[in-house]
């Protein structure tokens, strides 16, 4: 069998070019050489696998040049072409562990190359990226290397001969993604069974721990609605007919922007719902009835409003991720800002 | 009163001039079929095919399972309000056809039909891969809308299972069950000590397909009420819905209610399970909010210790899961909560559109967003045209190669709410 070829990311510290003073070390690649945690990675990898580049960064180069650097990095990593991909682990340092998770999101997600990453639970990075990409706990300083390197060396080669991966307890790392596997006993058996032992006053543990969300507070009413520029979103799935952009029926992966400058009205023959969660015929017969276009404009020439902006912004919000739709509108607000919007109607279904 | 239900093996499916069960063999004669589907002038056609488990077969767009059942002492009707009599149901004897079912299939609405694998990892998720599956696909007259499609056809699947069922009435059958219930005061002396369970059922009623009925009523226009369970063994509830495949109860799942027989299976010995209440998951708020104050009154008027509550769906109702919850804990009551999860292809996204600390008791039918390849089958019953539009499909799902990639949430059964399945998820 022959070796997987792994590709591994470490900050100026780990690669000895030096400390904070280093910190703006632009991003650079070593093809064939193993540096500091690298060698403790070498050595639990045994012949199965090779470190065939490293890639180094600054962290503050890094913070501070995030685009730049994450497409420099994706551009040598597709070239070396790994199995998997390996950062840090980053023990307690926080901007060498955000960055971790960053490349590492980057990696699994633009080139689909396994990765693993490991920090200490409380580095902020931990926080941000362990529901995103695997990340092991270590301990909070260096000195963890040696009972770090084995795990991640291990579960390296599991990801790089595409094995399954079980759940983070039997895996060991941090809690954040759910995974689906087949129970012993069907639901209601442990319903019922978890039930009895809370009639009882026995321990139980819940199947899904329940979290508390975070609560977003409303903007200050507009002073003046008859100037205001208001624009129409929603998660309804109103798109240019035929669907251009192939929103998805259900979990969205993916909005649409789009331009209604002169248009008074969706109507069928241009409009129609992409949502896959309701009966779309109405929707279809007449769009306005989840994209109120036609009553915006009638307000406008009313002089009711200042007037209707002239872009749309739209996905399907049947069964789609709640990270997912956070990314979507966290990058469109910033849009509509730009464009001088000052309230948003978004409708849902 | 008592419900004894009995269980006729069937262990193969063949075609034949004339349809009748012998020896555990249904033999179908189609031309009965396709005539009850034509009482209907909705339907221009029906094609039906067989499924067995193992073959390299296919179904989809797979629209409701139904288990074939028939009455065979008592005065009422299978499918109560629905085709049959008015009538209350759940007691006598009833006869159920085991190992089969009739599944109903056709283009309906192009979005939330399923996909049922005889075979493969796809036939692991689904639980119906398991039975001998009669398939009715109906083809509808042109320019008919989705919601008379849907009509007819849960009409024609309800009418053809029914059909099936009677061919076991004369059957004796392998093995039979008795279900007892009684009525409240009888209940509270015979289990005098025991913790008073109840099973509080949210039924599917977003509406626009998303539809449920109850005796024939749909379920968006009933204030919560109590059934005794074994009403639901004879078809008093049947599915009307289109929601994604993974996580609604087809009718199948309605007759055979897990929560219902496993709670059945602890009564009278560690607990006394005198109570189903059924609720719906209504859109408007109002609604909402009527409903489960409602469902808490009557949970506190039955003087219960604690309930199972099963959820239909995702997003919108997780708040009526989680109002139900809430405010039958504050009751003093103590619950468990099924549900699934909507945790985003990665498993990393927040699982529920709602949630309280005070729902710490949850049992989940897994990640309706994981994604699963699979593999190209001999067969397919139905069309594969609706796989990348279907709910949890996207433009990429059918590959060149007959693969499919495509999340669970497409596959019948998969992820059920009232825990009719095996699959959970875990951190």
């Amino acid at each position: 069998m022959s070796k997987l070829r792994v590709v591994h990311y470490i900050n100026q510290f780990f690669a000895g070019i030096g400390g904070e003073e280093k910190a703006d070390t632009p991003a650079e690649l070593r093809v064939g050489e193993v540096l500091g945690p690298g060698m403790a990675l070498k050595a639990n990898f045994g012949d199965n696998a090779e470190i065939v580049a490293t890639i180094i960064c600054g962290d503050s180069y890094f913070a501070e040049n995030m685009d730049k650097a994450k497409e420099q990095i994706i551009g040598w990593v597709k070239e070396q072409n790994p199995d998997v991909f390996i950062a840090g682990p980053a023990f307690n340092a926080g901007r060498y562990g955000t960055a971790c998770g960053a490349i590492c999101e980057a990696v699994q997600n633009k080139l689909n190359i396994p990765v693993v990453t490991g920090m200490y639970i409380e580095n902020p990075g931990a926080d941000m990226y362990k529901n995103k990409v695997y990340v092991f706990p270590t301990k909070d300083s260096a000195a963890g290397m040696r009972e770090a390197a084995p795990v991640l060396a291990k579960f390296a080669l599991k990801l790089g001969n595409h094995e399954k991966i079980g759940s983070s307890k039997v895996e060991g790392f941090m809690e954040g993604k759910r995974i689906n596997f087949f129970a012993e006993k069907r639901g209601s058996e442990r319903a019922v069974e978890m039930l009895l032992k809370k009639i009882k006053g026995e321990k139980f543990e819940t199947e899904y721990p329940m979290p508390e969300f975070d609560k977003v507070p409303p903007n200050p009413a507009i002073k003046d609605i008859t100037k205001a520029t208001i624009a129409l979103c929603t998660s309804g799935g109103i798109v240019p007919k035929g669907n251009p952009d192939h929103i998805e029926s259900s979990n969205a992966l993916k909005y649409g922007e789009y331009d209604i400058t002169g248009v008074m009205e969706l109507t069928s023959d241009k409009y129609e719902t992409a949502h896959g969660g309701y009966d779309p015929v109405y929707a279809n017969e007449r769009p306005d009835r989840v994209l109120p276009v036609d009553v915006m404009r009638d307000l406008e020439k009313e002089g009711k409003i200042g007037k209707l902006h002239n872009k749309f912004y739209t996905t399907v919000g049947n069964g789609t991720a709640v990270a997912s739709a956070k990314k979507y509108a966290a990058e469109y607000a910033q849009k509509l800002k730009a464009d001088g919007v000052d309230a948003v109607i978004m409708t849902s279904t | 009163m008592k419900l004894e239900l009995g269980y006729v093996q069937i262990k193969d499916i063949v075609f034949g001039n004339e349809s009748k069960i012998s020896n555990g063999v249904l033999t179908v004669d189609k031309a009965p079929i396709e005539a009850l589907a034509k009482e209907d002038d909705r339907i221009k056609s029906v094609t039906i095919d067989i499924a067995k488990p193992g073959e390299s077969v296919r179904i989809t767009p797979v629209k409701d399972v139904i288990e074939p059942r028939c009455k065979v002492e008592g005065d009422c009707d299978i499918f109560p309000g629905t085709i049959g009599s008015v009538k209350m149901a759940g007691f006598g004897k009833t006869h159920v056809c085991k190992g089969m079912a009739v599944v109903t299939a056709g283009k309906i609405v192009g979005f939330q039909e399923g996909i049922i694998d005889m075979k493969g990892p796809g036939a692991d998720y689904t639980p119906f891969s398991k039975l001998l599956n009669l398939v009715c696909v109906f083809e509808p007259v042109d320019g008919l809308k989705q919601h008379d499609y849907e009509e007819a056809v849960r009409f024609a699947g309800f009418k053809i299972a029914k059909y099936i069922g009677e061919l076991s009435k004369d059957v004796k059958p392998d093995s039979t069950e008795t279900f007892e219930v009684c009525d409240f005061k009888e209940n509270m002396e015979k289990f005098k000590g025991l913790p008073r369970v109840g099973y509080v059922h949210m039924l599917q009623s977003q509406g626009l397909l998303h539809d449920t009925y109850v005796y024939g009523v749909d379920a968006k226009k009933i204030l919560p009420t109590l059934m005794y369970p074994t009403e639901v063994f004879d078809g008093a509830i049947v599915s009307g819905n289109c929601v994604s495949a993974c996580d609604k109860n087809p009718t199948y799942v309605h007759m055979n209610n897990p929560v219902v027989v496993d709670l059945f299976k602890h009564h009278g010995k560690e607990i006394n399970f005198c109570a189903h209440i059924i609720t719906n998951e209504n859109v408007y708020l109002a609604d909402k909010q009527r409903s489960s104050n409602f469902t808490a009154k009557l949970c506190e008027m039955l003087a219960l210790d604690a309930v199972i509550i099963t959820e239909e769906g995702f997003g919108n109702p997780d708040a009526d899961l989680i109002m139900n919850c809430t405010k039958i804990e504050k009751k003093g009551i103590k619950t468990v909560l099924v549900t699934d999860e909507y945790a985003g292809r990665d498993g990393g996204s927040q699982s529920l559109a709602d949630a309280d600390p005070l729902g710490n008791a949850c049992v989940t039918g897994g990640n309706a967003n994981e994604v699963v390849v699979l593999p190209k089958l001999d067969k397919v019953i139905g069309t594969l045209d609706y796989v990348n539009k279907i709910a949890g499909g996207n433009e990429n799902s059918m590959r060149p190669d007959g693969t499919i990639e495509i999340e669970i949430q497409a596959i019948t059964g998969a992820t059920s709410e009232v825990g009719f399945n095996k699959l959970t998820a875990t951190y």
